[in-house]
This record gives C-alpha cells, sequence and structure tokens, in this order.
C-alpha cells in the first residue's frame, strides 16, 4: 500500500497497465516529456520510451480519431483531452465513431479505448477549464462513463477501463487532484465497471454523488448527523451503464433522495436518476428528488464558489427532503 | 510532380507511355471486369432502388476506374477507410456481391445487421474495408491511428484511406494529415475528386489551386492524377504505397474524375450540373480509356463489354434474390452490439420490447423514402 494523491493514483494505474500490457500506449497534449499539465502521466515516457507515451499536435479531433484507428488495430491506447472543456472538437468522433462502431460493424471492428481528462471546477479555471460535460456523453449509447473520487478507486476503474473491451470515458474531478490521498495498493487490481460505491451508510436520507461532489456530500453529511440525520451516501463512480438496481435499492431504504453534481441541472445526470426513481420505486418515495447542481448558467469564474455545490447547498437539501 | 499537372498513362491509342503497369493479363482482365461488375451493381441497385425493394444506392459511374486503380497497389493485408463512393476498392480485393447486397436490403446476413443505411459496407475478410460512417471525413484520422499502430509494431503494412473532394473541407482532413505528417505514417490518402460534394462544386469547396496542394502545408507530397485513367492511378497508388512500406511516409493522391451520376439515389443531378459538363468527362469515360489498353495489348475485341457486363449482371441479380431472400435481423440485434456484453439496463428494454410486441403485436413498417 502506498499513500498517494488521487493524480498520482492515475499515474500509478497508468505505469501499471503499461507495465503488464505492450499494447497499451499513452498520448495527448503535453502528456510526453513534461508529464501533462497536471502530471498525470509523468515519468511515462522516461520508462516506457516515446514510442509508447508521447505528445501529439494541439488537436482533440486528430488525438481522438487516431486513437480509434489504433485501437481497431490492436492497439489499447489511452488518450488524453488536456481539459474535458476542450473536447468537443472530438465529439463526433466520440459519440460518431467510437461509440458506433461495434454496432454499425456487427462486431467486425470495434474502439477498446480510453479517453482519460480532467473536468469540473474548484481550480479558478473560468468558463473553459471548469466544466463538467458528462451529461452529453451519458446520451450516447456504447460509451461508458467513468468518474472515481479516490485514489484507490481512481487506479482500479482506470485499469478496468483499459481491459475494457468498449470506449470508456473517464472522467477525473481535477479539484480531487491533490485535495484527496488514500491508501492504493501496489501493482495490478481492478475496480469494476458499473457498480457503486456505499460511502456510508444511513437510513434517513441518500445522497447520490459522484467525483469531486463525494467529498463535499460527506461533509454535508457529517453536518446532517449532528443533527440526527442519518445520511446514505452513494458514489455512482460508472455514469454509464449505471447500476440502475444498487441506484434503486438505496433510494428505497430511505425513501428521501438528493442527488448532487456540478453540472448544470437542466438534462442534468440528476434528472436520469429522478426520473428511474419516479419510474420504478415511486411508492417508497417519502419526499421529492431533489437536485443540488450548477446554475443553468455557464461556469462563472470569480463565483464559482457560488456556482458549485457545497456543504450548505447539500446539507440545506438533504434537511428539507427529510423534513418533507 | 507539379502538384497541379495531373499525371496521365493511357494514350489515345491505347498506348501507356512506356509505362508496364506490372500486371498479368488476368490482372488487367480482373481490373476490366470489376469495373464492370461496380456498373451491373449500380444499375441493379438503381432498378432495385426505384421499384421499391431498397431504400437508398449511391452509384458510382464515371468513377470506377480510380477504385480499380488503387485497389490494385494494395496487399490483402493492408487496410482500406472508405468512404461511400468507393466499393470498387472492395469488390477488386474480392468482396462478393452478395455479400454487398445483405448489406443494400439490411438483412440478417449484413455485417451490419440493418443498422446502417445501404453503401454502409464493412468487411474484414479478404481485406480490411472499416465500417463506414456517413459523417464526411471521420474516416482520416482512423486511419492514420491504423497506420501509427502498424508503424509502432514495425510492420510493413499500409493504410489507404479514400474521401471525397468535399472531405478535403473536414475536421478529420486536417487532423489526419497534420497527425501523419508529423508521425510520417504508413498511409495513402485519395481524394476522389469528382466534382462535387452533392451540389457542392469545387469552386465553392475550396479556393485552393488543386486539392492535391493541400498536402504541401502538412509536409505531405501532393500528387495530381487522372482519375479515370486507371492505370495512372495504379502508378500514383503504388509509388505512394512503395514509399510508405518503406517507411517514407504518406501521400496525398487527388484523383481528378467525374461523378456522372447524382449523389445518390435520392438526388436530381441535372438541377445543378451543367450539361456539358457532363459530356465532356463522358468523352474521358474511364472503362473506355482501359479498353484501349486493353486492345493494343491484345486483350480486348468488341463484344466483350457487352458479354462480361451481362455476367455481371447475372452475377448480381443472383445476389440480390439471395439477399431479399434472406429474413430481416430479429428484434434481439437493436440491442446486441452496442457494448460487448449487454448491460442490464439494455437487456431490460430488449425484454420490454418482446414483451409489448407479445402483447400488442410487431411495429408496423414505416414508408422509409430518404429524401437526400
Amino acid at each position: 500500500m502506498a499513500n498517494l494523491t488521487l493524480v498520482q493514483a492515475v499515474n500509478d494505474g497508468l505505469a501499471t497497465v503499461m507495465r503488464d500490457d505492450p499494447s497499451v500506449i499513452v498520448f495527448g497534449e503535453d502528456v510526453g516529456p513534461k508529464g501533462g499539465v497536471f502530471l498525470a502521466t509523468e515519468n511515462l515516457t522516461k520508462e516506457f520510451g516515446e514510442q509508447r507515451c508521447f505528445d501529439t499536435p494541439l488537436s482533440e479531433d486528430g488525438i481522438i480519431g487516431t486513437a480509434i484507428g489504433m485501437a481497431m488495430n490492436g492497439l489499447r491506447p489511452v488518450a488524453e483531452i488536456q481539459f474535458q472543456d476542450f473536447i468537443f472538437p472530438a465529439f463526433d468522433q466520440i459519440v460518431s465513431e467510437a461509440a458506433k462502431l461495434r454496432y454499425r460493424s456487427g462486431g467486425q471492428y470495434t474502439a477498446p479505448m480510453v479517453i482519460r481528462t480532467p473536468y469540473g471546477g474548484g481550480i479558478r479555471g473560468g468558463l473553459y477549464h471548469s466544466q463538467s460535460g458528462e451529461a452529453y456523453f451519458c446520451h450516447t449509447p456504447g460509451l461508458k462513463v467513468v468518474i472515481p473520487s479516490t485514489p484507490h478507486d481512481a487506479k482500479g476503474l482506470l485499469i478496468a477501463a483499459i481491459q475494457d473491451p468498449d470506449p470508456v470515458l473517464f472522467m477525473e474531478p481535477k479539484a480531487l487532484y491533490r485535495s484527496v490521498k488514500g491508501e492504493v495498493p501496489e501493482g495490478h487490481y481492478t475496480v469494476d465497471l458499473s457498480t457503486l460505491r456505499t460511502v456510508q451508510e444511513g437510513d434517513d436520507v441518500t445522497v447520490f454523488c459522484y467525483g469531486a461532489m463525494v467529498p463535499v456530500a460527506m461533509k454535508a453529511a457529517v453536518k446532517a448527523q449532528e443533527q440526527g440525520i442519518g445520511v446514505h451516501v452513494v458514489d455512482l463512480r460508472t455514469l454509464l451503464p449505471l447500476d440502475e438496481e444498487g441506484v434503486l435499492e438505496a433510494a428505497k431504504r430511505t425513501g428521501r433522495v438528493v442527488v448532487v453534481h456540478e453540472a448544470p441541472r437542466f438534462c442534468g445526470y440528476g434528472s436520469e436518476i429522478s426520473a428511474l426513481i419516479a419510474e420504478n420505486v415511486i411508492e417508497y418515495m417519502e419526499a421529492p428528488v431533489k437536485r443540488v447542481t450548477g446554475f443553468d448558467t455557464p461556469f462563472p469564474n470569480t463565483l464559482e464558489h457560488h456556482y458549485m455545490p457545497d456543504e450548505r447547498r447539500v446539507l440545506d437539501a438533504i434537511e428539507q427532503v427529510h423534513n418533507f | 510532380m507539379e502538384a497541379t499537372d495531373a499525371m496521365t498513362v493511357i494514350e489515345a491509342d491505347g498506348g501507356s507511355n512506356g509505362y508496364d503497369p506490372g500486371l498479368s493479363d488476368e490482372e488487367l482482365l480482373h481490373c476490366y471486369r470489376t469495373m464492370l461488375l461496380v456498373r451491373a451493381f449500380d444499375d441493379t441497385c438503381m432498378k432495385l432502388q426505384r421499384s421499391g425493394r431498397i431504400g437508398f444506392s449511391i452509384p458510382n459511374l464515371g468513377v470506377e476506374g480510380m477504385q480499380v486503380g488503387a485497389a490494385t497497389a494494395l496487399r490483402k493485408d493492408d487496410w482500406i477507410f472508405p468512404c461511400y463512393r468507393n466499393f470498387g476498392m472492395a469488390l477488386y480485393h474480392g468482396i462478393s456481391p452478395v455479400d454487398m447486397m445483405h448489406n443494400m436490403y439490411g438483412n440478417s446476413r449484413d455485417s451490419a445487421v440493418g443498422r446502417q443505411m445501404p453503401v454502409h459496407f464493412s468487411f474484414i475478410d479478404p481485406i480490411h474495408w472499416v465500417s463506414i460512417s456517413s459523417p464526411i471525413g471521420t474516416q482520416i484520422p482512423q486511419a492514420v491511428g491504423a497506420a501509427r499502430a502498424f508503424q509502432l509494431r514495425g510492420e510493413d503494412k499500409v493504410c489507404l484511406t479514400s474521401f471525397g473532394d468535399g472531405g478535403t473541407s473536414s475536421l478529420g482532413f486536417h487532423s489526419g494529415l497534420n497527425f501523419a505528417g508529423v508521425w510520417k505514417a504508413p498511409i495513402v490518402f485519395l481524394c476522389q475528386n469528382n466534382g462535387y460534394a452533392i451540389s457542392c462544386s469545387s469552386e465553392q469547396q475550396t479556393a485552393s489551386e488543386s486539392y492535391a496542394i493541400k498536402g504541401k502545408a502538412y509536409g505531405i507530397p501532393g500528387v495530381k492524377v487522372d482519375g479515370n485513367d486507371l492505370l495512372a492511378v495504379r502508378r500514383a497508388v503504388c509509388e505512394a504505397v512503395d514509399k510508405a512500406r518503406a517507411g517514407g511516409g504518406p501521400t496525398l493522391i487527388e484523383a481528378e474524375t467525374f461523378r456522372m451520376g447524382g449523389h445518390s439515389t435520392s438526388d436530381d443531378p441535372t438541377r445543378y450540373v451543367p450539361k456539358e459538363l457532363v459530356a465532356e468527362w463522358a468523352a474521358k469515360d474511364p472503362v473506355d480509356r482501359f479498353e484501349r489498353y486493353l486492345g493494343k495489348r491484345g486483350l480486348w475485341k468488341s463484344g466483350d463489354r457487352e458479354r462480361i457486363y451481362g455476367e455481371c449482371m447475372q452475377e448480381v441479380g443472383d445476389a440480390a434474390k439471395v439477399a431479399q431472400s434472406t429474413d430481416a435481423p430479429g428484434l434481439e440485434t437493436i440491442f446486441s452490439d452496442v457494448y460487448a456484453d449487454l448491460p442490464d439496463h439494455l437487456r431490460r428494454q430488449g425484454q420490454a420490447a418482446f414483451d409489448l410486441a407479445s402483447r400488442r403485436g410487431d411495429a408496423a413498417t414505416g414508408g422509409g423514402a430518404f429524401p437526400l
């Protein structure tokens, strides 16, 4: 076991799988000798050479388009998009190509690849270094969308994603890159995709969250406990395909649900969780589902601390559904 | 070769300007037959579409020569990343008309299992013909990635990706050529400049003096070749393939040709293509050109075209009969191949679709006339 930050765990995951599997290659903007703008790929070029970890031109469409070709031709590419905000030139390649290749070729061609990208606010990145675009991608059959919130999960989910036969968008909460530390097993291990993590058990209110909102939800849960409200906190970890049964079980457990995400509310991931609950277990519900989200505005710079859900807002929602 | 001069080989009298294509008599005749097979496939599909048996087709009249000429330069273990007006290359390499017809009908034996529109073929045998997508130019960076994989593994295989004149305006053209130039990837970019992108003429498409010259900015040599001259295309693509195989990097080839028909069975080109232009290109027909070469070599005589075309029509007609009598894909194929393993939510959605069908009967088939 090593005590690592989340970004160190990502780096460890990449190095571990590259040692095990020579077909795994890492590329993107500034990921080579510089090690990436967040140092997620630090030392990979040094250890594995520039044939296996290399810089690309500044072109997201080119990074993802070439990754698809490599993936269909026997490599396991792990492509980095420097900030998730910059992924949209590659939207066509991700949504229309990688995600549909298996389907449209009847399985003759596939794109087993991982797109790693830091997402979310909290670094004063303003409009274009802070967005949470998971909902765009969760609307895409054929794609998997994974968001870790702990160093342990970051490494285990990343290795599972790289080994997965389908394309995976691996969104890393940049706010947690260095702010969380945790025990990470050495060497190879995986955390299964499409499984939830129960962060803490509670019987009064269920909070669904993921990524950088997990520690926020936990802070609110601790405060709620001081008032005698037991909060069941669930880290979704894989947004697509979602463990729907697990979500429904956790919702039924308390009958009172809060969903937390940084992304805007309208058609956000919380909408899907709410609809899932409404369609399947409404008879168990004691209160309307409450969403705590970013506003339906672009992501502001100076006032980002107002935009992002914080302990106050989550606690407020927990109290509202509890007292309904 | 200056990018603005289109290279030609076949002379007016059928001579080859001293160029020896290095193809056996059988291979030359296979080229000829493949062009006629493309025509037979197109002609058959047009009739099937007009009679409502298939929904859509993409004609190739006028561009068969460049497709077949390019195909001759490739080995079976090379990969082709095509666009939708390219299938002469597939037929040359032995993809069977019946396998293509299954796709035209979208039946259960279609490799795309009826999920794609017609002409969006996908094959892995006897050559990798990578599943076609409708968005323009997306296959270009993918081909570069696949070529990079060959390069990283030290294999001497190459990729050829083909796209139209319109494709040169796409994001994928820019990113693909840029990456390939930087990586010196073993790839050939084949621009099938057939004059129009649906109704957009080359003058509206670009202010560049040619498409071939666009390679220069990426550090990639651009070659312009007479696309209706099968041997000229073979010569240019062979040189590019040999160079790529030897580690010399990519080449951009502009094959100047003309789409004699519409963009698709749903298009009426008389609305935007001047008649004089069609007449001008009709005089440069690639099959006529190649016939003259074959004649000069003693491989062709009067009546051969009708006989071989007739054989091709028979073959394609038989293929259509097989495809037409093959069942549609089962309802479960909506849900399979989305992921390697069927996730729970798709299993539930599939079950619900079957349950509904058992309670309320099957969904009615829609009209499905494709408008473009």
